[in-house]
């Protein structure tokens, strides 16, 4: 992986996904350790993003790296006009791996092309969002103690939410089992569905949440945005339909985990917070092993 | 009708490239995409002439130009069907079929109004795959959208 750039999911091989997640497993237990010290990591937000911009940040400060970058277009040249490509040809000179995310999809990927360091893809608009997918796998073999074999059920809008794409491809790999709960103007798309057949393996389509939840080990709730219906009625009506309670979990496995890429907004009521079936802020936790993994894989240290 | 009448309605060219069998809805596509507009050439165009296997074709003559096989693969996209044929001293010296490529970069335009390509001065490039339809279809090297037949534009 040394060197490599880390655009898309498939750009590694499941071999390789598996070395990152042992090494996060590693980190997990020392993550304050000083290996990266005199290198640099710059992290280019050209869109904000709260999350996966601080955990990259705290990744590379607990290992001793320097943290360079912008967390808002506006603050950078690319306001006055400047070129994509002159931005990271510019900041390459300044720094030993580069971060980013930017709106339009396809960014990364360009920038890997015209980069003499090595990219990681922090999401390019909808399209991928590798490092949110590995955290993912890591939080469920750490919690199921397995990839294997998986009945997952995924929640809320499939049809845009790129971290639903990137991890049931990614699942393909491990046999799962889907199982998918959706508003229908929000299900998966033909592509994804693609890989699953292609994969020869099983998934299901529902519109009501609780049908799903006993049989389901991992429970993957996303956000249905407004914006996303052309049609303000129908999102009244579905809106409250796949939001998740307390209460509807006393018919899922003791084992189950409920996972959400975050931020949330009303789709996991507060009160699943305190049951030990919450996962969604370890999860977060995770991040920052997971990106320590990434960037000491690709840095060439680890 | 007779071969004689056939040949009638677009004369003969004592050097260069024939693009037959074109279909006729495509016939410009073709033009844009060789960018026939912009060469000093003498070239004769038909378009909607008879053709026994496909109803109607169009067709292109250029004179004095011979293209590189790569460049007349572009309108496979397009003309799937087109045969070229090379004329030397009014003689075929070879006639073949177009061959879809397997990558195109720079002359279609991505169909995703958020790719990068569409945004910024960068050059598109694309894996060339079959749809269900047994159509091209175009997966962009940067955003990774499909970009159909229908949904193609020519830069």
């Amino acid at each position: 992986m040394k060197n490599r750039s880390l655009v898309s999911i498939e750009d590694f091989s499941k071999e390789e996904w598996l070395k990152i997640l042992d090494l996060a497993e590693e980190f997990e237990k020392n993550p304050k350790q000083r290996i990266l010290e005199g290198n640099v990591i710059a992290t280019l937000f050209f869109e904000p993003s709260t999350r996966t911009r601080l955990s990259f940040e705290s990744a590379a400060s607990y290992l001793g790296a320097k943290v360079i970058g912008f967390s808002d277009a506006s603050s950078s040249s690319v306001k006055k006009g400047e070129s994509l490509n002159d931005t990271i040809l510019t900041v390459s000179n300044y720094s030993d791996i580069i971060v980013m995310r930017h709106p339009r999809e396809g960014s990364a990927r360009y920038a890997s092309e015209v980069s003499p360091v090595p990219i990681i893809n922090a999401g390019d608009g909808a399209n991928q969002h590798p490092s949110q997918t590995l955290l993912d796998l890591y939080s469920i073999r750490k919690t199921q103690g397995r990839l294997d074999n998986i009945h997952i059920t995924f929640v809320g809008d499939l049809k845009y939410g790129r971290t639903v794409h990137s991890l049931v491809i990614a699942l393909c790999n491990f046999n799962a089992i889907f199982h998918f709960v959706s508003p229908p103007e929000l299900k998966l798309p033909s592509y994804v569905k693609r890989h699953i057949k292609d994969a020869k393996l099983r998934y299901y389509q529902y519109t009501d949440l609780t049908e799903a939840i006993p049989k389901t080990d991992i429970l993957y709730m996303t956000r249905i945005q407004k914006e996303r219906f052309s049609d303000p009625i129908e999102y009244e009506k579905v809106k409250n339909a796949y939001i998740l309670r307390n209460s509807m979990l006393e018919e899922a496995k003791e084992s189950m985990k409920v996972l959400h890429p975050l931020p949330r907004v009303n789709e996991i009521t507060q009160d699943v917070d305190a049951n030990p079936m919450a996962y969604y802020f370890q999860q977060a936790q995770n991040g920052v092993y997971v990106r320590q993994a990434i960037l000491t894989s690709i840095l060439g240290v680890k | 009708m007779s071969d004689l009448r056939k040949e009638l309605k677009v004369s003969a060219i004592e050097n260069g490239t024939v693009i037959d069998h074109i279909p006729a809805k495509s016939l410009f596509q073709v033009v844009k995409i060789l960018k026939l507009n912009a060469i000093p050439n003498q070239i004769l165009f038909g378009n909607n002439l008879q053709s026994q296997k496909y109803g109607t074709k169009g067709i292109i003559k250029v004179n004095d130009k011979y293209f590189e096989a790569q460049e007349l693969n572009k309108i496979a996209l397009v003309a799937p069907s087109a045969t070229l044929i090379v004329i030397k001293d009014f003689t075929v010296v070879y006639k073949k079929n177009v061959e879809l490529p397997k990558t195109i970069k720079q002359f279609v335009k991505c169909v995703n109004p958020n790719c990068i390509t569409n945004n910024e001065n960068i050059e598109t490039k694309f894996d060339v795959h079959i749809d269900e339809e047994g159509q091209p279809k175009l997966r962009c090297n940067y955003c990774e959208k499909f970009t159909a037949k229908d949904n193609m534009v020519f830069i």
